[in-house]
């Protein structure tokens, strides 16, 4: 059931992605996050294509795990994809049938809206492959820390952060766990229809609850009998330092928005004519 | 006929990831009607694996190579899964966290009633595992199953699974977590329960002394292989136990010790055993 989320799973190996410093990886994300809707030449896909292409060779990532990351929202992309496509009324009229007009403008922003889904989920799925969730949450922490001027409890949200992080697996072992001693009294969760499998789930989302609030006890106990608090004297026992690495990324992250927004806004005619002489006379 | 029958059973757990992990290698087992069969092994040996193989938690990998029958029923054949489900009853470690109905009575009618059985002889059943595992309906019946002891807890979750009267029951480690009265109280019920229920055992446990007391056979499991199977006899002096990395029981250690300090009192695995060689090779000496 379970078996297909791997969106967000780290894969643990050691390249100069993973080794890059969880701050910049996240910046660099949201970076790329804003820059990829800027992009509306296929030349610019075609850049962004090529970075994450870049990107995963240097991770030494199998192209299997980002592509099943984009295998989780393939539904989502084909029906964006069909309305656009069936309802997006722009330019040359190329089919008629009845009621459905398919327009050259409309296939073009079809073909554009899957590029940047695609290209999307496979960026922010490298932040994830490349980073353990320790990291992020240590990463989040110090990129909020200039909040903590305007008192909001950084140390605390990020500690609530990692230990969310930090149960996921626990959690997803103990639904398998419970699935299977349910499944053992014959509860139809992998047999059965649809209606009966959606019924079975309730003994086991009740034992998950009353187990994920002993777990939370006990966990708060521990922190206690530990002295758990989140001052500032509290010191970490890995410190992130950024290093020449870092800066690299960084500034081919830069360098890359930048020329985003140059294609689009200082030299739109540039994308243009590269697209023309790519495509020829499709466009 | 054999209950179980397992042929080159191998499982690979996150195939062609980072985290690929054999669990099972080429495991060939048959089981009789009336073995208590005990499977040790150190953690990650493939114990648990292989039980939840039995009753179809985990499908076979390589339908090909591998193959499961249950009482003649293959488990490569999906239509025999619920079957095969309610006839292999299988008592989770930590039972306890799969309680989920609002009363004991409800809670131990989940599985009887999920076999399609009639108002009546679901009740039946619940009464009779219930009397069975020590909890007297009375009292216990319309009790939250969350508001019991601890023992009491794991008698309840073991009464939901001997209540579907399954022919083979395996249990994960029954034992663990309880204290040396909830021990016997356990170990006692699981005696009960292959007189009265299920004749055919098998129990995961890493205590060797519960397992040369009870089992009448020993599957000894090292990554994945079969690396001693036998009676505990067999296997206890075979040395097999030490090279996984597990310990004798008790008894057997101190016949060991005294062997090794030029007193020999032959093999004992357990208590009773062990007394009765001291007392042989007593007498032995005074005549």
């Amino acid at each position: 059931m379970f078996k297909d989320v791997s969106f967000g799973q780290y894969y643990p190996i050691n390249s100069p992605v993973h080794r890059l410093d969880a701050r910049v990886k996240l910046l660099s994300v949201i970076l790329f996050v804003v820059a990829i809707f800027f992009v509306k030449s296929y030349f610019g896909f075609m850049l962004t294509a090529a970075l994450i292409l870049f990107i995963i060779l240097l991770a030494r990532l199998p192209i299997v795990s980002v592509l099943k990351s984009v295998r989780g929202i393939l539904l989502i992309v084909l029906i964006t994809a069909i309305l656009n496509l069936f309802l997006i009324k722009d330019g040359e009229v190329l089919v008629q049938w009845e009621i459905f007009v398919i327009t050259k403008g409309g296939v073009h922003t079809t073909i554009k809206m899957v590029l940047r889904l695609v290209l999307l989920i496979s960026g922010v799925s490298l932040l994830s492959l490349t980073t353990t969730p320790v990291q992020l949450a240590d990463g989040i922490e110090s990129l909020m820390s200039p909040l903590k001027l305007i008192k909001v409890p950084v140390r605390d949200i990020a500690m609530v952060m990692s230990i969310a992080l930090r149960f996921i697996p626990t959690l997803f072992e103990e639904t398998v766990k419970i699935m299977n001693a349910q499944k053992a009294r014959g509860a139809s969760i992998d047999t059965g229809s649809i209606v009966q499998r959606v019924r079975s789930l309730v003994p086991v989302l009740i034992p998950l609850f009353v187990n994920s609030f002993r777990r939370a006890d006990e966990l708060a106990f521990a922190m206690d009998a530990r002295c758990y608090n989140a001052t500032d004297k509290r010191t970490k026992m890995k410190k992130a330092t950024l290093r020449f690495a870092d800066f690299v990324a960084a500034f081919l992250i830069l360098a890359f928005f930048a020329v985003i927004l140059l294609e689009r806004y200082y030299f739109p005619t540039v994308g243009i004519n590269i697209d023309a002489k790519i495509f020829g006379g499709l466009l | 006929m054999s209950v179980v029958e397992i042929k080159n059973l191998s499982f690979v757990y996150s195939k062609k990831t980072p985290y690929e992990t054999r669990a099972l290698d080429d495991v060939s087992l048959t089981i009789e009607e009336g073995e208590f069969v005990g499977i040790v092994g150190a953690t990650g040996s493939g114990k648990s694996t292989l039980i939840q193989h039995l009753n179809g938690l985990i499908r076979i990998q390589d339908k090909k190579r591998s193959s499961i029958t249950i009482n003649g029923m293959s488990l490569s054949d999906k239509k025999y899964l619920k079957k095969v489900r309610f006839d292999v009853g299988m008592v989770f470690q930590y039972p306890e966290y799969q309680l989920f109905e609002d009363t004991v009575a409800k809670d131990i009618a989940f599985g009887p009633k999920n076999m399609k059985l009639s108002k009546e002889e679901v009740d039946e059943r619940v009464k009779r595992a219930m009397e069975v595992v020590g909890l007297d309906y009375a009292t216990f019946a319309e009790r939250s199953p969350f508001d019991l002891s601890g023992g009491e807890k794991r008698r309840a979750a073991i009464a939901g699974v001997i209540a579907m009267q399954p022919q083979v029951l395996i249990l994960d480690e029954p034992v663990a977590g309880l204290d040396p009265v909830g021990r016997e109280e356990i170990l006692t019920l699981v005696q009960k329960l292959r007189r009265e229920v299920s004749k055919t055992v098998l129990m995961v446990s890493h205590n060797m002394d519960d397992i040369a007391r009870l089992a009448t056979r020993i599957i000894v499991l090292k990554d994945g292989r079969v690396v001693a199977d036998g009676t505990p006899k067999e296997v206890f002096i075979s040395g097999k136990i030490e090279e996984t990395g597990l310990e004798l029981p008790l008894a057997a250690r101190i016949a060991k010790n005294l062997k090794a300090r030029g007193f020999d009192i032959g093999d004992a695995i357990t208590p009773d055993e062990l007394v009765a060689g001291v007392r042989r090779a007593m007498e032995a000496k005074h005549v």
